[in-house]
């Protein structure tokens, strides 16, 4: 089937598409955008998050034909056209917590995600908010850290991509 | 594979009985996993995300109606206040990614004993609705599971929603596993104190084929408690609560857990949620 959507505020067509492949494929290996992780392809380590309609998904769990017509943001699309990183990406160069960086954009997409609900959080609310997301490297403290870092910036790089509010059919 | 997209409630029925093998697909957060790993391929997938009717909800005579594609997340956001032990379910599902797509409508589809929202829809009283083209029925949650991931419905029925008494009452869940987060249940506990009818409600989630409820034990508890003077519950009283939960149970042993030890982790939970729902019952009344 062809599938389109619009993907990092771009339009987007892929075809010869099998209904039953996820969104993650649907992006890396038709798309070729590489940027979501693919590791354990049944929601439990979150390094596919991407925002779908204005919500954090495993994109590993959406079948690419439910992504026909709707909105996809995965992590290239928070920063700027101009490369301008978004104050979550920035924040986390800055606090050290990449290390192997496998579980880093699924990371950025759902603290991206956390600011934007709950602009000042605390301890338990980012641990919380970061349960579905799965490091093997970091032991954690420095993404905590991060978030901590990029509460604290101003929010939205300039030029950054606004991630359209949830909305139409929820 | 073929890929239907309805995107009305008539529509999706109709699809359902010209295409019976096609597997309904909500959140995916069952389906996904299943396709991912070869486990399944069906002939067809029959998606369920477009239809506005499944993801609505309100009131219908006494009784709230919820739509089987309202996600846990609104679930929570939207509901809290009015299903409060479905809520507290909800919140121990998986992880925001998980409770953004998965759904109710899915729990009761895939059957699993350990599904957290059932437990809740037993305890409060809940009903499910059935449709197909050849109309639509309602039955008590109790009666939809006839094995584990085996339910009632028919080759040609959708699920449509979930309905729950709107009477406010004094719910509670419980659930144990083996971290706090993303984590499937080793074994859960729901319970419903109504005191407007002076019924209690239980659900007991993976710690038998099905989720079930502890009839002897809503018997006992609802004789037992002094609604009217609000005292404090004698020791006794809790912990046959607790053995009566136990005694409706029938779990396994399995890599989650023996069954000794979800025995034991039942009747728990049976006295915590029993001294939550009691103490709240007596501070802010029915
Ligand atoms: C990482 C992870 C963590 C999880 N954690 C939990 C947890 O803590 N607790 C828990 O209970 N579950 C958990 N689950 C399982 C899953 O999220 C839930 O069972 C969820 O409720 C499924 O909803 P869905 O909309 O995603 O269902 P889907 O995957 O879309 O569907 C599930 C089943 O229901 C059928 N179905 C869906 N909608 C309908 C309908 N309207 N009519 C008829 N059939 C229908 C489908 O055909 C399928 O058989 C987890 C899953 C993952 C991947
Ligand atoms: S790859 Fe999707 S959650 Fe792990
Ligand atoms: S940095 Fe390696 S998995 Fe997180």
């Amino acid at each position: 089937m062809r599938v389109s959507c619009r993907i990092n505020g771009e339009q987007r067509e892929a075809d010869g598409v099998w209904p039953g492949e996820s969104l993650l494929y649907l992006l890396r290996e038709r798309l070729g955008l590489p940027g979501a992780k693919n590791a354990c392809e049944q929601g439990e380590c979150g390094s596919c998050t991407v925002y779908l309609d204005g919500l954090p998904v495993c994109a590993c769990l959406v079948a690419s034909g439910q992504a026909q017509g709707r909105e996809v943001v995965a992590v290239e699309g928070l920063s700027g056209p101009d490369g301008t990183l978004d104050r979550v990406q920035r924040a986390f160069l800055e606090a050290g917590a990449v290390q192997c960086g496998f579980c880093t954009p699924g990371l950025i997409v759902a603290v991206h995600d956390l600011l934007a609900r709950v602009p000042a959080p605390a301890d338990p609310d980012i641990r919380e908010a970061l349960a579905g997301n799965l490091c093997r490297c970091t032991g954690y403290e420095k993404i905590m850290e991060a978030v901590r870092l990029a509460a604290a910036a101003p929010p939205s790089a300039p030029g950054a991509m606004p991630v359209p509010a949830p909305g139409g059919p929820r | 594979m073929d890929f239907l997209s309805p995107t009305s409630w008539a529509e999706a029925l109709a699809a359902k009985a010209a295409y019976p093998e096609a597997v309904p697909i909500a959140g995916g957060t069952d389906v996904m996993v299943e396709l991912n790993f070869d486990r399944r391929r069906p002939p067809a997938l029959l998606d369920l995300t477009r239809i506005g009717e499944l993801v609505e909800w309100g009131t219908d005579g006494g009784l709230l109606r919820v739509g089987a594609g309202v996600t846990y997340r609104r679930i929570i956001a939207e509901l809290g206040d009015r299903m409060p032990g479905l809520a507290m379910a909800a919140r121990t599902v998986g992880s925001p990614q998980i409770r953004n797509r998965g759904t109710v409508g899915g729990n009761l589809g895939s059957a699993s004993p350990a599904g957290d929202a059932l437990p809740p829809l037993l305890a409060a009283g809940g009903l499910v609705e059935l449709a197909s083209v050849r109309g639509v029925r309602r039955l008590p949650v109790a009666e939809f599971f006839t094995g584990p991931k085996r339910s009632v419905r028919a080759p040609d029925e959708l699920i449509a929603a979930f309905l729950l008494p709107m009477e406010r009452g004094r719910h509670q869940f419980a659930k144990i596993g083996t971290r706090n987060a993303m984590v499937i249940a080793v074994c859960s506990f729901a319970l419903a104190l109504r005191p407007a009818t002076g019924e209690v409600g239980t659900g007991i989630g993976s710690a038998g084929p099905t989720p079930l409820r502890a009839v002897d034990a809503e018997r006992f508890l609802a004789g037992e408690l002094p609604w009217q003077t609000g005292a404090g519950l004698p020791d006794p009283l809790i912990r046959r609560f607790g053995e009566l939960v136990v005694a409706a149970a029938a779990p396994i042993d399995d890599v989650r857990g023996s069954a000794a030890y979800r025995r034991h982790a039942l009747s728990v939970l049976a006295r915590r949620t029993l001294v939550w729902a009691w103490e709240e019952y007596r501070r802010e009344g029915p």
